[in-house]
């Protein structure tokens, strides 16, 4: 063992040993941004000590600096663009292109270095097509669905689709099987192929509402197929890192289904939610009978005249960009002597802290955010709540009626509180496609509208009352 | 270089490690840490680069490698890039945020 060895190895557990720390970090409010970082110099040292290792001669640099150069590019602008509202699919589109740099590995060993190839080699190639194939087409159907590329077609919800997808596996299975006898041929094709739209048809099914913890499990899988990739290529800190992923996704993924009040498997084949449910499917404003709406003007009044004020944003919130529109009105409210905090539904937006991202751009206050089990107690005792483009999570159907699809998830008790404004453009039904029945209560007023053009037509009336002059 | 049961137990101590790292998240932190743990999953950029480099200047394997190498990169430079954007946010309202 050479010096350049010893120190090679020396790099690699420094590699590793800063990996976990930065996932750990991750964990905690204070120390994440930083962790974020340390993660980022982890990669960047192992990068270093594998060239340092693999001394790669001047055609290869080449390939490596194209490579380098595009992915590098493409990655930096894609994450400087992209909107925050579209984080869960920008995660999704990552995730799909890690299983799928995976899968293209595992796939050009196979196909023309695997002539001295042993068995572990070949399985741990077969292990890496299956699931870098699962993991790419997985994340990009996923990524298809949340930006309404996609739509759930009604054979996914009827029992077709597991007969479809047991067949896709068993064909995978053929594949997986037959391939170490003929790594290049019929059989290397029949799994990239079956495993892929295996991929697609398990995810095809699933509801918006449970996409994240799809992306959740997805992005587990990215690094199962990098550990299998490591396998492959015989790099331990690859096995490691891969590992070291694969685990930690599978228990954010359990953490997501517990906020949720799902079960995995009822995420994975129960199809979408709500999908057959007997009341008002997919927008449809039939189906509801004692709605009151009401004027800004009204809404802005009953502000005006409120002790304590809580805002219940959801996605509707984050498509309308109207945080700033709501820190804006927030901060009036404030000036006028009101009590003002948010109420952050576990899965608020669209995936598991996603509002509190999409606040945080607009400056709210970290102690304003308050989590469902610290808020709902205080709703008996809240002038106004103002629910902005929420849906299901403030169903008080899914306490009440234990016929609704939505009954045991844990919602924000709203309905406790004195008064109630929905703002929300119509009557369409959320992501579960079912009725909510908070909009038919006598103290619930709906503000149809723009989530934005309502919260500022909100702030100009209560400037015109001469609301936050005063202070 | 390593032996199986060298490699099978890094797997598993691997896999140890990672599900005891993320035990309680609060909410808040879920997206960027799903984020941050798929940057972390692009490590397979080791991988390409071991293919590309031992490619003995087979034009299919540096090709391929090459490719993977830019999905593999897409993934870990965008990953964490975006998931500092996210936490960005937080630590810029702690500063200035203080009422």
């Amino acid at each position: 063992m050479s010096i350049l060895d010893v120190f090679g190895y020396l790099i690699d557990l420094l590699a590793v040993l800063l990996l976990a720390l930065g996932l750990k970090g991750l964990s905690t409010v204070r120390s994440a941004r930083s962790a974020n970082g340390l993660a980022a110099l982890a990669m960047g040292l192992a990068v270093f000590g594998l060239l340092l290792q693999l001394q790669p001669d001047p055609i290869a640099w080449l390939w490596i600096a194209i490579g380098t150069a595009i992915g590098g590019l493409l990655g930096l602008i894609t994450a400087r663009r992209v909107p925050m509202t579209a984080m869960p699919e920008t995660v999704a589109l990552f995730n799909g292109c890690g299983g799928m740099a995976s899968l293209l590995v595992a796939l050009a060993v196979a196909l023309y270095d695997s002539d001295g190839a042993d068995r572990v080699e070949l399985i741990s190639i077969v292990i890496s097509v299956f699931v870098g194939a699962i993991t790419f087409t997985g994340s990009i159907a996923a990524m298809g669905k949340l930006q309404g590329w996609l739509g759930t077609p009604g054979w996914t919800q009827s029992s077709v689709r597991h007969g479809v997808n047991i067949a896709l596996a068993i064909a995978a299975l053929v594949g997986a099987f037959a391939l170490p006898g003929d790594p290049t041929g019929t059989a290397l094709w029949l799994l990239l192929v079956a495993s892929g739209l295996l991929g697609i048809g398990v995810t095809l099914p699933i509801g918006g509402a449970d996409m994240p913890v799809v992306i959740s499990l997805l992005n587990s899988y990215s690094g199962v197929a990098a550990a299998a990739a490591g396998f492959v290529v015989g790099s331990q800190l690859l096995i490691v890192a891969g590992a070291m992923v694969g685990a930690a996704g599978l228990i954010l993924t359990q953490v997501m289904c517990t906020g949720m009040n799902r079960s995995l498997v009822s995420v994975l084949f129960g199809g979408a939610l709500g999908g057959s449910a007997p009341v008002g499917g997919g927008g449809d404003e039939a189906g509801y009978s004692r709605i009151v709406s009401c004027s800004a003007e009204e809404c802005a009044m009953a502000l005006e005249n409120a002790e304590r004020v809580v805002f219940v944003p959801g996605y509707g919130l984050a498509v309308a960009q109207a945080q700033h529109a709501l820190r804006e009105l927030a901060k009036l409210l404030e000036a006028n002597g009101s009590e003002v905090s948010y109420a952050i539904h576990p899965v608020a937006g669209r995936m598991p802290g996603h509002m509190n991202v999409l606040l945080a751009e607009a400056d709210v206050p970290y102690e304003q955010l308050l989590e469902m089990d610290t808020i709902n107690p205080e709703f008996p005792r809240t002038d106004v709540v103002i629910v902005l483009g929420a849906n299901d999570v403030v169903n008080p159907d899914a306490k009440n009626d234990a016929q609704s699809p939505l009954y045991g998830m844990p919602v924000l008790e709203v309905d406790q509180a004195r008064q109630v404004f929905v703002v929300k453009r119509s009557l369409g039904a959320g992501y579960a496609g079912i009725k909510n029945a908070l909009f038919e209560l006598p103290q619930t007023a709906m503000v149809f509208g723009d989530a934005k053009a309502v919260l500022q037509q909100l702030c100009t009336e209560l400037r015109s009352q001469g609301v936050g002059k005063a202070a | 270089m390593t032996t199986l049961s060298q490699a099978l137990w890094v797997l598993l101590l691997g896999s140890l490690l990672g599900l005891e790292l993320i035990g309680k998240v609060p909410p808040t932190l879920h997206t960027p840490l799903m984020s941050g743990a798929n940057a972390i999953s692009g490590i397979t950029v080791l991988a390409s680069l071991t293919l590309i480099a031992n490619a003995q200047d087979n034009p299919a394997l540096l090709i391929l490698g090459s490719v993977s190498l830019g999905f593999a990169l897409f993934n870990v430079v965008g990953g964490f890039l975006v998931t500092d954007r996210m936490l960005a946010m937080f630590s810029r309202k702690k500063r200035g945020g203080g009422r």
